[in-house]
Formats: structure tokens, sequence, C-alpha cells
């Protein structure tokens, strides 16, 4: 990987001053990732906190090229950036190599963007697409989504006298992905930068589509204090709520922490899992413990059988 | 060297995009529009074309894959009809707002439901509003014409807005006309080698970002240029027209008369039908009734003054919808025709028929009984449905 003294030379994508919240995950997420690619980028933001927060007219927070066309639809889109680039450089019109970015949130990604996301990804475009991942409808005030996971408290699906919140388990989107059969996908946190920036560099270094999905912890949407993002990301990593791992042609990679903490260390720290820790929900600390479990023990028989 | 063939509207508006070479089309297949991606997919198969071909996964996609391209700077098109548009509703505004010059062939088709492949312009006539032009066909010669020509209207600095050419579908889309298709050199000198792009998110050197959230400081400022820029290209569609017309010799205007000068009944129609209409005023006029038709070539932007100005001396007028607003006031060209005559100090009493939903026949009879029915308009409803059974 180019070393910290050469990543610190490389323009940053985003002026200070943009609109995020204080401890906003995101766009950490947005530099982790682009400060990895040594060649030019032109981004394309699905709608959501970060497309809103940075691009108030008549300002906007990017220094790169940045297309925000709508909400469900960064895949397409950027596949058409893509098409348009292949076409100048067919031409002779364009030289110069260009990485292609697309963001989108949770909900851009899991649920309402996936048809586009897959065909884009299907279409073997050369992008990259990242799913920065609060784990609901942050930008629309914390409505449940596709990724949010079990037990979490939402606005659409709140924990109330007789519901404990969201009663079912998150899609497993990098899955999904990686049944696309592209070279390369990933999951990552922003509480561990030179990871997430290698996976991005080596993204970079293959052409085709690539997906990776940042978990990134939302202190509005979660509950916590706005200087503990980056440890309650470490915090999924540790209790293996969102394992760190890598797919690239069909082989996993994956890093395992050093002690695999109980979920309990994770979900303590944030007001949308408070209610699970009322008497008589006991249970589905439980359930939620046993699920990550067998989704983690899936994921390392995946990497076993290669 | 032009030469005389015989076409399809779609083999004709495919042959109009080989012509163009868009550098990137993206589409997604649908009835009856499929055709003209599916011949373009094989000029590209062929090497005929330069053209990066994005067979998206949905129409919604192939409307923000065009966006995508059209945002880089580069000359984009697609094609599509019917459930087809109304998928792609969600993101032709934003085609507008953004000034981008992509061009479309839509295929007029009934807009579920119940599902219905055949013609009418109830999907067309639903995007009315979304700041897009649109160039209505009587035939396969006007729409690989206009096809051509929208190229250079969308392109155009004083109008930098998205175009579709319209055909009805099956009527036109599938049915074989004799057309003069043009030099493929000519057709490039006409319309330009490269689009002079007004936008270039490609600019490395100068980077810009598009889409930004515009609240209530700026917004309105954004949207009101559109109207302007629509209400400027009135001139610029007559110029490119006026251009063709010098170099290939067929002339287009927004609309088009026929034996209007001293007509005393007259229909309002747009598309195939006109085709059929004009047998029928031949033979009223070979009867010795003064009949008449105004022809809506330009839907978008709306000829206003130019209908107005057509249709005063008449005395009683029909206007023909093949869609219909629902709102109980009469379909889109009738509702908007009576406005426009609102301030005329002349003008004819006015009737509207809706007819041909779902791709129903609208055949001579049925245009006498309109004609029959203007000898006594005071009597008629302001709405009635032709064609439809009891």
């Amino acid at each position: 990987m180019a070393s910290l003294k050469e990543l610190s030379t490389r323009k940053d994508p985003l002026t200070g001053g943009h609109r995020m919240c204080p401890g906003c995950g995101a766009p950490i997420v947005v530099r982790q990732i682009l400060m990895a690619s040594k060649d030019p980028v032109v981004v394309v933001s699905a709608t959501g906190c970060l497309e809103v927060s940075t691009t108030i007219f008549p300002y906007s927070a990017w220094t790169v090229p940045f297309l925000h066309n709508a909400f469900e639809n960064a895949g397409a889109t950027m596949s058409g950036v893509e098409a348009a680039y292949q076409n100048l450089k067919k031409k002779g019109k364009m030289t110069e190599h260009v990485n292609f970015v697309a963001f989108g949130g949770d909900g851009g990604t899991y649920d309402i963007g996936l048809q586009s996301l897959s065909g884009a990804m299907e279409r073997g475009h050369d992008m990259l697409y990242v799913c920065y991942n609060n784990e609901a409808y942050m930008n629309t005030g914390v409505q449940r989504s596709g990724a949010t996971p079990m037990g979490a408290n939402t606005t659409t699906e709140p924990a109330g006298k007789v519901l404990q919140g969201k009663r079912e388990w998150r899609k497993d989107l990098t899955e999904i992905m990686v049944a696309h059969s592209i070279p390369y996908v990933a999951q990552g946190i922003i509480g561990n930068w030179s990871d997430l920036t290698r996976k991005a560099e080596k993204a970079f270094s293959i052409r085709g589509p690539k997906f990776i999905n940042v978990l990134q912890p939302c202190r509005l949407g979660w509950g916590y204090k706005p200087d503990s993002t980056l440890e309650l990301a470490r915090r999924a990593y540790e209790t293996c709520v969102w394992p760190v791992y890598e797919v690239e042609n069909g082989v996993y990679k994956i890093s395992k922490p050093k002690e695999k903490k109980p979920v309990v260390e994770y979900l303590k720290g944030q007001d949308r899992f408070r209610h699970l820790f009322k008497p008589g929900n006991e249970k589905l600390i439980a359930d939620i413990q046993a699920e990550v479990d067998r989704r983690w023990n899936l994921l390392l028989a995946k990497e076993a059988t290669k | 060297m032009s030469k005389i063939v015989a076409k399809t509207g779609n083999e004709a508006m495919a042959e109009a995009m080989r012509q163009i070479n868009p550098d990137v089309v993206a589409a997604y297949p649908i009835t009856p529009a499929t055709e003209i991606v599916m011949i373009f997919a094989k000029y590209v198969a062929d090497g005929l074309v330069d053209t990066n071909f994005v067979a998206v996964e949905s129409e919604h996609s192939a409307m923000s894959a065009c966006v995508g391209a059209s945002a880089a700077g580069v000359r984009v098109m697609t094609g599509t009809s019917s459930q087809g548009l109304c998928l792609m509703y969600e993101i032709l505004p934003i085609a507008a707002a953004l000034r981008l010059p992509i061009v479309m062939c839509d295929v007029n088709r009934a807009i579920s439901g119940p599902i219905n492949i055949h013609c009418d312009h109830s999907d067309t006539m639903a995007a009315r509003d979304f700041g897009w032009l649109q160039i209505f066909s009587e035939n396969s010669q006007e729409a690989y014409d206009s096809l051509i020509q929208a190229i250079r209207i969308a392109e155009d600095p004083r109008v930098h807005l998205p175009t579709m050419v319209t055909t009805d579908g099956f009527i036109i889309s599938h049915c074989l006309d004799k057309i003069e298709i043009l030099d493929d050199k000519d057709v490039t000198a006409f319309i330009g080698q490269d689009r002079k792009a007004n936008n270039r998110l490609l600019d490395l050197k100068n980077p810009t970002s598009v889409g930004l959230l515009d609240l209530q400081d700026y917004y309105f400022e954004h949207r009101v240029p559109v109207a302007q820029a629509m209400k400027d290209s009135k001139k610029v569609i007559l110029e490119v027209a006026d251009e063709f017309a010098k170099k290939f010799g067929r002339k287009y205007g927004l609309i088009e008369e026929y034996k209007l000068a001293d007509a005393e009944v007259a229909i309002v129609a747009l598309g195939s039908t006109c085709g059929t209409a004009k047998v029928v005023i031949d033979e009223l006029r070979a009867k010795g009734v003064k009949a008449g038709m105004l022809k809506i070539r330009v839907f978008r932007p709306f000829p206003a003054e130019e209908i107005v100005k057509a249709l005063s001396n008449v005395k009683a007028l029909a206007v023909l919808d093949r869609s219909d607003t629902w709102s109980a006031q009469g379909g889109q060209v009738f509702t908007e025709i009576r406005s426009a005559f609102y301030e005329a100090a002349k003008k004819p009493k006015i009737t509207n028929f809706i007819y041909g939903l779902g791709g129903r026949e609208i055949d001579l009879p049925q245009l006498h009984t309109v004609f029959e029915s203007l000898k006594n308009i005071d009597k008629q409803p302001v709405v009635q449905y032709l064609g439809v059974r009891e």
C-alpha cells in the first residue's frame, strides 16, 4: 500500500465545512476510500445524507467531479458516466485512467437501489460501488432498511410496549454481491483506516465492477457520543457483528479479531439497542448472539473451502 | 446519395440512429419500441456505429444511465414506450433540469391498466410537463427526419433540453412505408460530428459538481430557465427545420395546416390519425364542405400562438385527443387549445373527441362523424368518447 506520507499528499476529495453531523462516519468513508486512488476519480452519489450535506447550492464540498442524479440509481448513473468515458477513450479523446466511484447509503443500496446496483455489476462496468452503511434511512429520520439489524429501534419499526424494534434479520448484501461473481467484493469498517484504504487500493487496481460495504456508525440514528464513531465501528468488528473481509475472484480472506467479544459489548453503547437490556428481553440478545455466531461460522467455512 | 426505401417506423428510427451514431445508447426492451434498439444493437455488433451500448436492466436505469452519460458530455440516445416511459418519469425532469440534450425515440402506446400494447398517446402526454421537447410524427418519414433534427435542436445552446420524437405504436412503428433515407455524410454534416458539450463531468481539470441540493433560495431560479429555454426552442425548431428543408427538401413547422385557409369546420390531431383525416377532408372538400385540419407536430413547446392564428377563422373545431386527462374536462390537447383561445378576439366553437384508446381503430366513417357533429356544435357535449361501445 502507498505510504501514509504519500497518502497525505493526495488531494482531499472533500473540503472542510461540509454539513455532515459532528461525529458522522460518512465523510470518513469517502476520504478513506478515495485517498487510495492515485488516479483522478469521478464520483456519483445516491440521494442521502452524504449528498444533501455536501452539496447545498451554491456550495459544494467536492473537489473532484461529482454527479448526483436520484436516490435509487447511483449504479445505473455511473454506468452511463463510465460508458461515456469508455467511448471517449476508444476515440482517443481521453487518455488518463479514471477511477469511477459511486457512493450510496444502505437505503439507496440495499433497498431502493439494489436493482440498479445489480445491473451495473452484472454488466461489468469499471467502477467501484461503496455502500456507506449506517443501517437505516438516516437522512429522512432513522427509518428501518434492509440493512437494519434485528432488534434495532427505528422510527418505522420502533421499540414499543409490544414490539421490540426490528423483527427481521438484516439482508446480507455483501454476499449478494459475491453471488454476482464480480472480481472484488469487500466488507470493512471506518475504525481501521489502513485496512479500508488498502481494500480500496486493491479495488482500484482491478478493472471491472467492485463493491465495498462499509459499516458507518451514525451517531444520530444509533445514539452515542460523537467522539466514539470509530471505536463503535471497531467493536462491530471485534464482536463479529460486522465481519471485515474481502472476496477476490471468489476467494475469501477474513480479518479475524484476536478475541471474539460477546455482542453485548457492541450493543450496550447504543441507544437504538437500549430496550434490549430491559428485563424480559434476554432472549433477544441471546438470539442476536446466536445469529452473529451462525453467520460468522458460515463465513469461516466459506474461507476454508477454497 | 439519398435513397428511397421501404421501412417501418422502427426501422426508420433505427436507421436515423445509425446515421446519428450517438456515443452512448442505454435502453431496455419494451413493445413496440424494442425493435429500434434491437436493430441498433445489431449495428453495434457489426461495427457500423461507434456507440457504447448499455443494455440496462430497466427503463429507470436506461434514463439514469442516459443522464450519467449526457452529463459526461457525450451524445446520448434511448428509446422506449408506455410502461417503460412511465418507469422513466422520475428521471425525465432531472434530465431537463440538468439541461442534458438526450434524444429519445418514443413509440406511443397505451399505459396500463389494463395492460395493452397498442397505440394511444397516454404515455407521452403524461410526460408533457417534465421539460422535454415533444415532436409527434404522422409517418415514418417524419419520424426519421425529426429524429435527425432533434439532435440539432436539443444540443442548441439556446435549448439544451432533452427531446423525444414519437411515432404511433404499430400504426407507424410496424407498418412499412416508403421513405427517403439521406446520405450518411449529409446527416453527419447536418448534425455535426460531435456534441458541443454544455456540461462536462469528465473535465478532470475543472471539477464540477452536478445535481446539487437546491432549496428555497435557488430552486425557483433554476427551474424558470427551463421554461425560457422551452419558449426559445420554438425559434430553434423552425431554424433547424428551414435548414433541413433547404438541404433535403422536406419542410416542417411547429404545426401543419391542411386546407385550413378557408376552412369553416376543422379538426386538430396529432400523429398517424392526421393521414387518415386528410383523406376524409379531401372527400368532404369534393362535396363542397369547407373542411380542414391542423396537425400539431410539436406539442412541447406548445405552439399556442400559431394554433390560435391558424384557427381563428374556423367556425367549429373538434380537437381529437388520443388520451384523456381523466379530469372530466377533456384530453390534454383540448384543454391546452381551449386555454390558448381564451384571450383571442376571434375563436371557433370547440368540442373534444377522445378516441382510439388502447389502439382502438380510427377509421374514415368515424372522422366523418366528427365533421358531421360540427354542423351543430352547440348541441355537442364538451367532451365525448369516439368509437367506444356503450
